[in-house]
């Protein structure tokens, strides 16, 4: 399993891989808000919050479809399914190369984005412990959403259709964490909600995408 | 009678529920007639809405519908996976665009009724969010169905989809609950209420509940049996290609 995660993220941050692009696209959604609103600092301070957030969730959505693709056209996943390890793990696992690949990233950008949209002070821990905290769940959701597609031709925008709503709850304890830290309160208990769904998503989650892959491999 | 599962046999659930379908159509009109007209023209106005309480006739029986239709697809959907019976599997298929369709209704009369009330016609209310939500559940579902070939590995990832999407669909209903106070009122009815609003209102509510209930069985039985042939006609075709 420890192999699959190294080709993976090897695979990923060579050439090819699209390691960056998802940062990059985190990076243009937070430079063009402005451009959709305004510049005026007010606005931008309140709904920054909001921002960080959807950018990080559609960051993550946009490199969903790469988890399962490519080994699926290759044949790489019916030699997995066949490997002696678990099918659950092979999921897990590629869960967690998508967070490193993107989900951390992310996390470790999220401050310097909020400076450009002049984010509060005291909402930067809550942002960078909330986005630590729910983008694992992003891609455990993901990578279930991708596995129940991977068998369908440009199945990208379905995959969106159908990972989006299960963003919502993530989405909002995400987002409302950093919007009470930025108003200078307590924001723990919508913290602790959210890893309260990113741990029942890590634990059920690998169980139906390898329940999805089976199905698509048959 | 032997067990409830002799009629996952196509051709035995085909029998019986031509059988009953007429009488389930009728069971459907009359209640919904007679609820409707019932509610609408023979119940005294509230003393503070005034008439636009009687679409509460349409409303909260499509809500209700809506919610259940759901429940109904993830019994269907794990009768489906754990039995293999297909008559279930295209149950659960038959009753996504129903209920899609009831949530449809919930949020428009919700709209209509919320416009004089509330003096707007939409408001981030974790009721109507999770309305909205429970929408866009039922447009992937059908979705993933259309585009997949296979029917049975549709009706597999459909039935896993549904599985993860109930179990997410409770967690933002909470979490919405959590986000944003409400404007909607309470439940309107709830089965450990005393007594949920006067009887003047609460019987031909029950009766337009009823008949939603009977339509929605109606729609269902219908389009499974439909659902049914096709996949018949498909077989018939497929065979022909071989002789």
């Amino acid at each position: 399993m420890l192999g699959l995660l190294k080709r993976d993220l090897a695979l990923a941050v060579r050439a090819g891989g699209g390691f960056g692009l998802s940062l990059a696209f985190f990076l243009i959604f937070a430079t063009l808000v402005p451009f959709g609103v305004g510049p005026q600092t007010q606005v931008l301070q309140t709904i920054a919050p909001g921002i960080l957030w959807l950018g990080a969730l559609l960051a993550c959505l946009l490199s969903l479809d790469r988890i399962f693709q490519l080994d699926w056209e290759d044949g790489t996943l019916d030699l997995l399914a066949t490997a002696p390890v678990p099918l659950e793990g092979v999921a897990a696992m590629k869960a967690l190369s998508h967070w490193i690949t993107t989900g951390l990233p992310l996390v470790l950008a999220a401050p310097v984005l909020g400076l450009l949209l002049n984010l509060p002070l005291p909402a930067y821990p809550w942002l960078v412990a909330s986005l630590a905290l729910g983008t694992p769940a992003l891609s455990a959701i993901g990578t279930f959403g991708a596995a129940l597609t991977v068998g369908i031709k440009r199945g990208g925008l379905l995959l969106s259709l159908l990972v989006l709503p299960l963003y919502v709850p993530t989405l909002i304890f995400g987002a409302l964490a950093v919007i009470r830290g930025a108003e200078g309160q307590d924001a723990t208990t919508p913290l602790i909600l959210l890893a309260g769904i990113t741990l029942g998503a890590l634990a059920i989650l690998p169980f139906a995408a390898a329940a999805a892959l089976r199905i698509n491999l048959r | 009678m032997a067990s409830l599962w002799e009629y996952a046999n196509p051709r035995k659930f085909m029998t019986v529920s031509a059988a009953i379908l007429p009488w389930v159509w009728g069971l459907a009109a009359v209640c919904l007639v007679g609820g409707l007209v019932w509610g609408f023209f023979f119940t005294p106005d509230d003393f503070r809405q005034g008439s636009t309480v009687k679409i509460i006739y349409v409303h909260v029986p499509s809500a209700i519908m809506a919610v259940n239709a759901w429940f109904m697809m993830l019994v269907t959907s794990l009768i489906w996976l754990i039995r293999r019976h297909h008559v279930s599997a295209l149950a659960a298929k038959a009753a996504a665009p129903v209920g899609m369709v009831f949530t449809l209704i919930a949020l428009a009369t919700g709209a209509i009724w919320g416009q004089p009330m509330w003096g707007t016609w939409w408001e981030w209310d974790p009721r109507l969010t999770s309305f909205l939500i429970l929408f866009l559940f039922y447009l992937g579902y059908m979705a993933l169905w259309e585009a997949v070939d296979n029917p049975d590995a549709a009706a597999d990832l459909t039935s896993v989809l549904c599985l993860v999407g109930s179990v997410f669909a409770v967690i933002s209903r909470y979490a919405l609950v959590f986000w944003n106070q409400g404007l909607h009122q309470g439940a309107t009815l709830s089965l450990d209420a005393e007594q949920n609003i006067a009887d003047v209102f609460w019987y031909p509510l029950i009766t337009a509940l009823a008949g939603f209930g009977f339509l929605f069985l109606a729609l269902v039985l219908y389009r499974t049996r439909t659902e049914i042939r096709a996949r018949r006609l498909k077989a018939l075709i497929a065979q022909e290609r071989m002789a």
